[in-house]
């Protein structure tokens, strides 16, 4: 009843080589998807929102509403 | 309250400290578990130390005595149940009994579960009987003025407050 001689050296060589190529695929699907569900929606959005924008226009609203103090509504 | 609570952990403490001196121990260190004596090296059950220090049983009666005697001669000579009995006399537990495990688990989610929630009704009770009126700001009717003049200065028109807000409808999307 003699036992095979257990592994000795390398151990963490052999970890390493399972656990990195798995570690750097998760770290670049998470890096894509941070990107692709956060950042390029982020852009877009701002991309749009400033295609239509008129400055004049949201001035004029907020004027209306009374929240400057400098310009005071068209009616007072 | 503190205090009780301690009172408390403590009895539970002393409760399971019972169950895991067994009689075997006593038998090996020939006193209670409370009084061990660190000074000389002590016996373990870890996986990490496969040989420990002093042999689980030092204490050994006749039986016990004549195998260790058969023990110094061929080792072939000795039956299963003899080689079975001079490891117990070395060993507490195999390597699987260690890693075995219990249900203590379930004891302690129980408990804190349970200190958890006792300690909810005690918020529950500061809340009611402690703390004062909230301020004035947090009352509806302030809310509602707070978020009209949030939309009229366009509060994070992108991606944020007022960008939920129809303009022309004077409405939420």
């Amino acid at each position: 009843m003699s036992l095979q001689k257990p592994i000795m050296r390398g151990l963490l060589a052999k970890r390493l080589r399972f656990h990195l190529p798995i570690a750097f695929a998760l770290s670049l699907i998470a890096a894509a998807a941070f990107k692709y569900g956060v950042t390029e929606p982020r852009k877009q959005a701002y991309a749009d929102f400033y295609k239509q924008y008129d400055a004049m226009k949201e001035f004029n609203g907020m004027k209306e509403a009374g929240i400057f103090e400098s310009v005071r509504p068209s009616g007072e | 309250m503190l205090t009780s609570r301690a009172l408390i952990r403590g009895l539970q403490s002393g409760l399971w400290r019972g169950v895991s001196s067994t009689s075997a121990l006593q038998a090996g260190h020939g006193k209670a578990v409370d009084m061990m004596d660190c000074t000389v090296p002590q016996y373990n059950n870890r996986l990490d130390t496969p040989l420990p220090d002093v042999p689980f049983v030092t204490i050994l009666d006749a039986g016990q005595e004549k195998l260790k005697e058969k023990e110094k001669g061929p080792w072939s000579s000795l039956s299963k149940e003899e080689k079975l009995a001079l490891y117990r006399m070395n060993f507490e537990l195999t390597y699987p009994e260690m890693r075995k495990g219990s249900h203590e688990w379930k004891t302690v989610v129980a408990g804190m579960l349970f200190f958890l929630g006792f300690s909810g009704l005690l918020v529950w009770w500061q809340r009611i009987y402690v703390f004062g009126d909230v301020p004035h700001t947090l009352s509806p009717e302030w809310v509602e003025k707070q978020t009209q003049r949030m939309i009229d200065m366009r509060v994070n028109p992108v991606d944020g407050f007022t960008s939920k807000w129809d303009y022309e409808k004077k409405q939420w999307k």
